[in-house]
């Protein structure tokens, strides 16, 4: 990590620190303590339990999109009629507001793993698929051609032309399902039952143990954004 | 010889004529050039030879036969190159033969040798990124030699080349498509690079393309390069072709 990374973190805990300090109110926990419930929480086993319990369905809907979103982005891409069928439900999903519709959700599939996993797979989905269709979409025209001039098969095209063409987009687009997918688990585990990193939000919020709780929220924030730049260095060194 | 265009029309479903009743000839082994204003339709006529895109009318006869798409005896070479981004020099020149099923052993010693005939020895692993316009036309110029088509088709070749490379690239392709006897038709709009490399010119009008007049430049080729440029058969060519397209600017 380079020097004004650094410092940009230091200033940015800094202030959260003399925030907490002044006090701007009484369930804003300084950095410090803070970041002691965090190392507490980390040494009790509850912080691994809660994550333990979380990433389940985050995983699970994050593979399930990954490997049916990216099909049927694909298959959208490649084939008219698939495109007519599925582009207009992405779209609709794409711009739906999720939070309105988890509680139909668990009214249909009750408050178990399901529901959550459906949570993940409704915010996650649309990037992914619209990212792989788009991908498939955008092949140049005269690399295309140029397949055709060399009596390529549409076999080829797909395999040697089309999908490396895509390959960058549709990692972009894993990329941002994750972090979508980030955003579904936490609102699931509000909404639905609080379970996870959801229910040390919500059961130290009612103990007004803030400290806890802003370690809690703090400790997801950062792993989203860990496991999100990672990603991205990943993607920068192999679609440069 | 060895490409007939009869009566060829092109109208584009935006309802653009852009060929109206295209009568040429190529002959077997020479260089001919479509020569005309921007958007007058010679990317059209061209890809329409090489069975790229579809013709709403004639026919277009290669060795006597009619063709319907692209054949083995056609290879082209693009305006914007249509290289793979991902696949470095090497794999992009072999391309063609990748696509025939060639094996990888083979198909790299025939590009390796195409590679060094146009002057990229050297290059063999590098990206396309990290090429110049002029070597990207390069690498699309040998990829369309390794298939040993008899007829290479050629779009605007040296737009993208810089004037001082241009020169030296032209003289180049010159040696080369003499060299292995290569039947070239050849897209520019570059009366001079016309005059320069060309056995046969075909004037087009603007839209809708039709063919307005056919120069044979007089040109001696046995002179060195400096010389055909200050030759009087170069010269009068220029003139005579500048005469005809005046009138469309
Ligand atoms: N795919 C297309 N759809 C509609 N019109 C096109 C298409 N391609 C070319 N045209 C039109 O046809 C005319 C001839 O184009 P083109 O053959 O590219 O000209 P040139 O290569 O001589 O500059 C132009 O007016 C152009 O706008
Ligand atoms: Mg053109």
């Amino acid at each position: 990590m380079r020097g004004w990374q650094l410092a940009s973190f230091a200033l940015f805990f800094g202030l959260w620190e003399l925030a907490g300090r002044w006090p701007v109110s009484a369930a804003f926990p300084p950095f410090s303590a803070a970041f002691l419930a965090l190392v507490e929480m980390l040494r009790d086993g509850s912080l691994l339990k809660a994550y333990l319990i979380t990433l389940q369905p985050l995983a699970l809907g994050i593979v399930l999109c990954a490997v049916a979103g990216i099909g049927f982005g694909i298959g959208m891409g490649l084939s008219r009629s698939v495109e007519w069928l599925s582009l207009p439900i992405f779209i609709i999903l794409q711009a739906a507001p999720m939070a309105a519709i988890i509680p139909l959700i668990t009214y249909i599939y009750g408050i178990g793993l399901t529901s959550k996993v459906l949570a993940v797979i409704m915010l996650a989905a649309p990037v992914i698929v619209m990212n792989s269709y788009k991908g498939i979409r955008n092949t140049p025209p005269s690399l295309l051609q140029m397949c055709r001039s060399f009596q390529g098969t549409r076999r080829q095209e797909v395999m040697k032309i089309v999908l490396p063409h895509a390959a960058g987009l549709i990692f972009t687009g894993l990329r941002l399902g994750l972090a979508m997918g980030f955003i579904g688990i936490v609102i699931a585990e509000l909404l639905i039952t609080p379970t996870g990193i959801g229910d040390l939000i919500t059961y130290n919020s009612s103990v007004a143990d803030y400290p806890k709780m802003f370690a809690a929220i703090a400790s997801i924030v950062a792993l989203a954004a860990i496991a999100l730049y990672l990603l991205e260095r990943l993607e920068r060194r192999w679609f440069p | 010889m060895i490409v007939e265009v009869k009566g060829v029309r092109k109208t584009y479903d935006s309802g653009v004529e852009a060929l109206r009743d295209v009568d040429l000839s190529f002959p077997k082994g020479q260089l001919s050039t479509l020569l005309g204003p921007s958007g007058c339709g010679k990317t059209t006529l061209l890809k329409i030879i090489a069975g790229l895109i579809p013709k709403n009318g004639g026919e277009v006869l290669v060795n006597g036969k009619a063709v319907h798409g692209p054949g083995p005896e056609r290879a082209f070479v693009f305006q914007d190159f249509a290289l793979l981004p991902w696949a470095d020099v090497l794999r992009n020149v072999g391309f063609g033969l990748e696509l025939r099923g060639v094996e990888r052993k083979e198909r790299d010693e025939v590009a390796r040798k195409y590679i060094a005939e146009v002057g990229l020895k050297g290059f063999e692993h590098r990206y396309p990124a990290q090429l110049s316009g002029g070597m990207r036309q390069r690498v699309g110029l040998a990829r369309a030699l390794t298939v040993d088509a008899d007829i290479i088709l050629m779009d605007e070749p040296f737009s993208s080349v810089d004037e001082q490379t241009r020169r030296k690239f032209q003289e180049d392709l010159l040696d080369l498509l003499r060299h292995h006897q290569k039947t070239v038709i050849f897209v520019t709009h570059s009366i001079e690079e016309a005059a320069y490399l060309s056995d046969q010119i075909a004037l087009l009008s603007p839209r809708p393309g039709r063919v307005s007049k056919i120069v044979r430049p007089a040109v001696d080729r046995s002179k060195s390069p400096d010389e055909i440029r200050r030759d009087r058969g170069y010269l009068d060519t220029v003139d005579e072709i500048w005469g005809i397209l005046r009138q469309y600017v």
